[in-house]
């Protein structure tokens, strides 16, 4: 056995094997993403950016409950509210700190009129921390930008609610 | 047409044509030299991401072809760091000395039957000492660099160096006895009717891992193992410095790729001496079959890189003294021998 090992040893086979390996490995299909050109597929639960939405009429979905103030475990969330001239109870300003989120979700779990959801955008890298601050306006715009994506990822998901 | 080869044959016979018709013969080699270094270590990139399933530099360029030239462009616009403690010449000194040597061998290398830089009669002998003075660039480096694993890097890279230097010169030996000559490009002839890869193939392996021995190449790339000395010999340097580092070591690669092939897989010579098919590109012939075997062989250390982990130390030697260095003497012995009694042994001093 021990004269086998040797004489295979000598003839270099482990390595020649190994090298057949790594050279019929040149003509695999390559596994990596071309990335900024091409992105990977992402499922209809992804957490990544924050938007507020809206109802189809423009009115704001948001009620000012403060349910994903309270449950933030990173207290990332900032709200303060009054009602409207119409009498309706609404945010005068709704901060999320990007920095302290944890992208845990709950806050839309939280949410009993599916106002502030987490979008399927993962691609909103800044120069600067105060960009991250995020505030209303800014939460609103990623609404109206993102909403297509988020009510069919939504939908697809809705089945196992 | 005559008149202008004589005009041209009258101007390199005066002192001030010769020095230019000189200088343009070595940028005629050197430009080549280091276009093909630049283009080694793209290729180097692009072999060893296809052999791990990615995709190598494609953003330069087409196909990221001109990755390279990005490369340098960056490297010279940094900043030359010379650290506080360090010896300030010899620091400078080492990269360009390493650099320098590198180029050097390149004169007495054959590219076809009649180019050749320097034809000297004991080619092998320069190119030998040439390629051992190598590790004094490093040393210098290390040393100079007033760091421990720079220092570290240096004694390394210098024992793995002259192990495998000894080794490498009785491979050589045999190639001598059959070729009866020091002379690269009689080296080459002698190869007219087979290659001496054949005869000697064990040996043609041996040389090929001590070459990647003595270019600090993976598997035995330890005087940089970047886990556990961090870079190397090369740790303190940056900017220009370091690229000379990086050109040297990679134009010492396809040094030592020429060096195998003149040696083992018939220089210019075609494969089963094939003439060329077309008249008119004839004396590209050489140069062309040269040049791809060459990258043939550049391939085989890539293709070594992306399969083979690196050695350990103790591994490194052990295989270098006590395998490399009886089985290449033993195997001198047996060609001297072979050759005696077939009355085919090398004429000396005639």
């Amino acid at each position: 056995m021990s004269m086998f090992h040797s004489v295979k040893r000598f003839l270099l086979w482990d390595i020649i094997k190994g090298m057949a390996l790594t050279f019929s490995y040149m003509f695999k299909r390559r596994v990596t993403i071309n990335y900024p050109f091409e992105k990977g597929p992402i499922g209809p639960r992804f957490r990544g950016e924050h938007a507020l939405r809206r109802y189809p009429n423009g009115e704001e979905r948001c009620i000012a409950c403060k349910l994903c103030e309270a449950i933030c475990p990173a207290q990332a969330i900032t709200i303060e509210a009054e009602p409207r001239e119409d009498g309706s109870r609404r945010t005068t300003r709704y901060d999320i700190d990007m920095i302290k989120c944890i992208y845990c979700g709950l806050c839309q779990e939280a949410c009993p009129v599916d106002a502030i959801v987490e979008g399927p955008n993962f691609e909103y890298a800044t120069l600067t921390r105060e960009e991250l601050y995020y505030n209303k306006e800014k939460l609103l715009a990623n609404g109206d930008r993102w909403e297509p994506e988020i009510a069919a990822n939504m939908t697809k998901d809705a089945p196992y609610r | 047409m005559s008149e202008l080869i004589e005009a041209f044959n009258t101007f390199i016979q005066t002192p001030i044509g010769a020095i230019i018709w000189l200088v343009a013969r070595i940028f005629a080699i050197m430009v080549p030299v280091l276009l093909g270094v630049a283009y080694l270590i793209y290729a180097e990139r692009k072999v060893l991401a296809a052999m791990q399933l990615r995709m190598g530099p494609n953003v330069v360029g087409p196909f990221g072809l001109f990755q390279p030239f990005a490369d340098a462009l960056k490297l010279m616009g940094k900043e030359t760091i010379i650290p506080s403690g360090a010896n300030r010449f010899i620091f400078i000194a080492a990269p360009m000395l390493t650099f320098f040597l590198s180029l050097v061998s390149w004169a007495v290398i054959p590219f076809s039957d009649k180019l050749v830089l320097a034809n000297v009669n004991v080619g092998v002998l320069y190119l030998f000492a040439v390629s051992s003075l190598a590790v004094y660039g490093i040393i210098m480096a290390g040393w100079a660099s007033n760091s421990k694993y720079a220092f570290l890097g240096g004694l390394r890279s210098a024992a793995q160096m002259v192990s495998y230097e000894v080794s490498i010169g009785l491979v050589i030996i045999n190639v001598l006895l059959l070729a009866g000559s020091l002379n690269l490009s009689d080296i080459v002839r002698g190869q007219t009717s087979m290659w001496y890869a054949i005869p000697l193939f064990p040996m043609f392996i041996v040389f090929f891992i001590s070459g990647l021995a003595e270019t600090n190449r993976a598997p035995f790339d330890l005087p940089e193992g970047e886990s556990e000395l961090v870079g190397g010999f090369n740790v303190e340097y940056s900017s220009m410095s370091f690229a000379l580092f990086f050109l040297g070591e990679y134009a010492n690669m396809i040094l030592m790729s020429g060096m195998t092939v003149i040696l083992f897989l018939g220089g210019w010579l075609a494969p089963f001496n094939w003439q060329c098919p077309i008249e008119f590109l004839e004396p590209l012939w050489g140069i062309f079959w040269f040049t791809s075997k060459i990258c043939f062989m550049l391939f085989m250390f890539l293709w070594v890189r992306a399969t083979l982990p690196r050695y350990r130390y103790d591994q490194l030697m052990r295989l270098g003294w006590k395998v490399f260095l009886p089985f290449s003497l033993i195997y001198v012995v047996g060609v001297a021998g072979y050759l005696v009694s077939t009355g085919n042994f090398p004429k000396v001093g005639v």
